[in-house]
């Protein structure tokens, strides 16, 4: 771990600016890259509180991306959230409002078509890999962890249960000890 | 076809659904927006969602600033994206005070664990229901299966930055999807 200092401002914000450019197919396809950037190049966070963060998130209502201002909060209280968040939306945003027209009439052609189909599959992966990021500590620590990614990945895709059981469920069954 | 009369209705809107969505807005989205407000069709949705998968950017925030966009311009975007972040926002940084509070606690260390590998669970999950619509992508299935192994691999596991990956694997993928549908419509 190494302490955020008033130096840090100008990179952390410059990350997430990175990061939104990078968002192809939502914010989580990132959460790899921003574990590599803040927990293991720079040490602003520990594996716990990245985990805490992004859990957090999937326990409250809205769209994924609200785990960036979390992330954000925990590396340096609410102006860092205010900055991850702010950094994660400005680039997207401009270029969204930009080209939704420009893509729109175009979405046919070449171009954005074989956009679509080279990208997805990177996508995909990335979703994996944000899936192992978080669970591989967690399993490194305490084995059976792996039953309660499997079940919930398990439940999931076979039900249509709401995430929001499942994330409560997990809670207690860590509050108990189990893992 | 209906429109909102203002931008506060549509951030009230916006807010509405974001508080019905929990782990993903879309599916809420859909049906507020097509079914229950009408300002939407189905395919001006459907087309809305493609642009925005083709954008950098979470997918919803796109949805809510191009719609807003549409009716009220650059007022109607900033209205629908606040209202789609606000009160999310507000929720999940309690709860991030609250965790804060007791951080320490073994039983809340135990908690944020089980619920971080119900995360990862259901990250998994999304990737798997995700997978096979790569079926009906235009290039082969073995390269996409490649490329996502690739992807899953380099990023995961050897910790690749996702910058490299996505202008080198993601470039040389967009490339041969240009040439290979080109190939495939013939030469015009």
């Amino acid at each position: 771990m190494t302490a955020f200092t008033s130096a840090d401002w100008g990179p952390l914000f410059l990350h997430f600016l990175a990061m939104s450019m990078l968002a192809i197919g939502g914010a989580l396809a990132t959460a790899p890259e921003m574990h590599r950037y803040l927990v293991e190049q720079r040490g602003w966070l520990d594996d716990t509180q990245f985990t805490a963060s992004i859990a957090l998130a999937q326990a409250a209502p809205g769209p994924n991306l609200i785990f960036v201002p979390v992330l954000g909060h925990a590396i340096a209280g609410f102006p860092g959230a205010a900055t991850a968040l702010v950094g994660m939306l400005i680039p997207s945003s401009t270029f969204a409002l930009a080209a939704s027209r420009w893509a729109g009439r175009r979405r046919q052609t070449l171009g954005v078509r074989a956009f679509v189909a080279g990208m997805a599959p990177v996508t995909i992966g990335l979703l994996f890999a944000a899936g192992t990021v978080i669970a591989l500590p967690l399993a490194q620590s305490v084995p059976q962890s792996w039953l309660l990614v499997v079940g919930a990945a398990a439940l999931s895709v076979k039900t249509k249960i709401a995430p929001v059981w499942l994330i409560a469920a997990g809670a207690v069954v860590g509050a108990l000890g189990w893992v | 076809m209906n429109q909102p009369a203002s931008p506060r209705e549509l951030f009230l809107a916006f807010n509405a659904l974001a508080l019905q969505g929990f782990g993903g807005v879309l599916p809420v989205a859909q049906r507020e927006l097509v079914e229950e407000r009408g300002w939407l069709t189905r395919e001006e949705f459907a087309e809305l969602l493609s642009i925005g998968q083709v954008l950098p950017g979470p997918n919803v925030c796109n949805l809510a600033l191009m719609l807003g966009d549409r009716f009220f311009g650059w007022r109607g975007a900033f209205s629908a994206l606040a209202g789609i972040l606000a009160a999310p926002l507000v929720i999940v940084l309690a709860l991030a005070l609250l965790y804060a509070q007791v951080a320490t606690h073994p039983i809340a260390q135990g908690a944020i664990r089980g619920m971080g590998a119900i995360s990862a669970g259901l990250i998994f999950a999304m990737a798997l229901k995700l997978a096979p619509t790569l079926k009906n992508n235009p290039l082969p299935l073995p390269l996409c299966a490649a490329a996502l192994l690739a992807a899953w691999t380099l990023v995961g596991a050897l910790r690749v930055p996702l910058g490299w990956l996505v202008l080198g694997l993601g470039g040389a993928l967009v490339l041969f999807a240009a040439w290979w549908l080109r190939r495939k419509r013939g030469p015009s």
